[in-house]
């Protein structure tokens, strides 16, 4: 087994204790990179060359020699016997929504292909504080809208280390990728409508959406910021809990990220779900969608691979001591999309604006007359289509009569879908919920090509997530099992405000449970190639 | 079902955006909207309740969560050139742009 493929958490106490050098760590990293990532995202569109689709292609950019000096400085203080931090030489990737300062910042988008990052982002520069090495920017859904990594404008997109057929998910593709195929222990990601649990349940990894507020946000390049959430991504539960460990807490640069004292979520996360209650909700065990032709909503069972996979893990979970309640009703969480799809685009379209080929960033060179033909011009060479498509119904939204039509139904529902999960979680109510279990995606990761395109259905595929963020609730999703075509299934644990810990106590339950289990020996067919 | 939005509603939001397109792209943009209203109009299902809130985000904020405002002081940026210096185009510390559109008043 490779270094790269050993847990944070052993990597960084092994190199703490003198038994690893974080050199030999990044080196093997590095050589996993080249072995499986083939050339990094780009804005050439040269065809696709049948190496290509051998490939993962989950960087953007790789740092390899400010990596290289982050590691010599860990090594260098593990011999002058100082703390190199919790996180001392573990290699980390980070999606390039994330400011890193010198290195290009391009949130997947033509009309930041040029901007360098001035600064760092608080949760990126905690995670350097703490010893993390950072190997470089990983792709994503163009300034984070989508659910399959395609609507990158750097090519080729990320391929999922699992079947290179398939998406890895997104927005956090590129994140969810590089873990599962071992290029680097853990990736920083956010999570707007699922963007970090949808891409780790395609990819088999584990991925948290924190409650919203409890990482801060400056200087991530915001979506929806109502909404947007950075959070982990890892192979294991306890990397996940390490890494918010270090991640979480107060930031005076952003107002939205709460002052409650950070956890040590590593502290009774084997404590097991003994007396634990978990739920399980009739409402999230099917899918509604609006039949394209017209409109009329159409309800379906999720596959019954899925379904099973999570009655499965309650039973396992049962099994281990927790007390399973049946039919939560969740009845509100219909309304997750369609509020999101409001919602989001309202927010993204105000962020979006800041974007003019003026202070920094892409400006069209063959901008000819005034100030508002250079914007124009810019922004439609700048920004891709799916950016294009949320600014254009964001402002639809806004306008008017259509702001009371839609967009107040719309906040609305989520207070409504905010309500529900209250009723779970109340401590005093019927269901007194510690979690609700729920699988984390309808499908396993489908083909790509399949739905780009059809930004509509792209969507459903969040429909199990989006309603976490609604409510701004905690949700972890791990690896739950394998499809009958052998990719991975994602299984989503929700919980109430701040409840990290609780969620990871029973992620790390069911992954002790079922530590034997046939599934949990099958790698993606990447790693096949290297080991 | 009704196209909500018509070509012309289409080419008013384009404007306000300050976007520009080719037939092509509009109209599968155009295209891609209406299918997305499609799914929006389930919202319209919801009566509209005064007693429910309308809230700024899910999470609610406490006197033991909500940070405190941060006090009202300059703090100056380490190297503001390096900020500059992702402008396209800069001339002794001012952003140059092309002529900025304007209608001379009576």
């Amino acid at each position: 087994m490779s270094l790269t493929d050993q847990s944070a958490f052993d990597i960084a106490h092994k190199i703490k204790r003198g038994e690893l050098a974080a050199v030999d760590v990044l080196d093997a990293a590095l050589e996993r990179i080249a072995a499986v990532d083939g050339r990094p995202g780009a804005l050439d569109y040269s065809p696709l060359t049948q190496e290509d689709q051998t490939k993962v292609h989950a960087f953007i950019t790789l740092t390899a020699d400010r990596a290289r000096q982050q590691a010599e400085r860990v090594d260098a203080r593990v011999s002058a016997g100082e703390d190199a931090g919790a996180l001392a030489g573990v290699p980390i990737t980070i999606k390039d929504l994330f400011c890193l300062k010198g290195v290009p910042t391009t949130a997947a988008s033509r009309i930041l292909s040029n901007f360098v990052a001035p600064y760092t982002a608080t949760a990126v520069k905690r995670l350097e504080d703490a010893g993390a090495v950072v190997l470089g920017k990983v792709n994503m859904d163009e300034f984070a809208y989508g659910s399959s990594n395609e609507s990158s404008a750097f090519k080729p997109t990320t391929r999922n280390p699992w079947d290179l057929s398939r998406v890895p998910g997104g927005s956090s593709g590129g994140s969810a990728a590089a873990v599962a195929s071992g290029q680097g222990c853990l990736s920083v990601g956010t999570d707007t409508g699922g963007s970090i649990r949808q891409p780790a349940a395609y990819c088999g990894v584990v991925g948290l959406k924190p409650t919203y507020g409890r990482i801060s946000r400056y200087g991530v390049i915001a979506f929806a910021s109502s909404l947007d959430c950075p959070g982990p991504l890892a192979r294991n539960v306890r990397d996940a809990a390490l890494m918010l460990s270090v991640m979480a807490g107060a930031d005076t640069r952003d107002s939205t990220a709460v002052r409650l004292p950070v956890p040590d979520y590593l502290a009774g996360i084997d404590r097991g779900v003994k007396g634990m209650r978990i739920g399980l909700s009739k409402d999230y065990l099917q899918i509604s969608y609006p039949d394209p032709d017209t409109g009329e909503t159409i309800m379906e069972d999720l596959p019954a691979e899925i379904r099973n996979m999570t009655l499965c893990a309650a039973g396992t979970l049962a099994a281990e001591g927790a007390e399973i309640v049946e039919n939560v009703p969740m009845p509100n969480s219909i309304y997750g999309i369609p509020a999101y799809f409001v919602i989001s685009r309202v927010e993204a379209s105000s962020n979006l604006h800041r974007f003019d080929g003026v202070k920094y960033g892409y400006r069209a060179r063959a901008s000819q007359g005034d100030l508002a033909e250079l914007y124009r011009q810019t922004r439609a060479e700048g920004f891709g289509l799916e950016p294009k498509l949320r600014v254009l119904m964001g402002m639809y939204m806004s306008g008017g009569q259509l702001s009371l039509q839609y967009f107040q139904r719309a906040l609305q529902a989520r207070s409504m879908i905010r309500a529900d999960f209250e009723t779970a979680f109340d401590p005093d109510g019927p269901y007194r919920l510690d979690v609700l279990l729920t699988p984390t995606a309808p499908t396993p990761a489908f083909k790509m090509g399949d739905f780009y395109g059809d930004s509509t259905l792209m969507q459903y595929s969040d429909q199990l997530t989006v309603s976490a963020n609604h409510a701004g609730v905690p949700a972890l999703s791990i690896p739950g099992g394998l499809s009958a075509e052998g990719l991975p299934m994602g299984l989503q644990m929700i919980g109430p405000d701040f409840a990290e810990a609780t969620l990871f106590r029973a992620g790390y339950a069911f992954e002790q449970a079922t530590a034997d289990a046939d599934w949990r020996a099958v790698k993606p067919c990447v790693l096949a190639e290297v080991e | 079902m009704r196209d909500e939005i018509s070509p012309e509603i289409f080419a008013k939001l384009a404007d306000l955006a300050a976007f520009r397109f080719n037939p092509e792209e509009a109209e599968y943009l155009r295209m891609e909207l209406n299918q997305q209203l499609k799914a929006i109009r389930q919202l319209e299902t919801l009566a509209l309740d005064v007693d429910v809130p309308l809230v700024p985000r899910g999470v609610t904020y406490t006197a033991e969560s909500r940070p405190p405002l941060r006090p009202d002081v300059w703090v100056p940026f380490e190297n503001p050139e390096e900020i500059l210096n992702q402008a396209p185009e800069v001339e002794d510390g001012y952003l140059i742009v092309p002529d900025i559109p304007h209608r001379e008043l009576d």
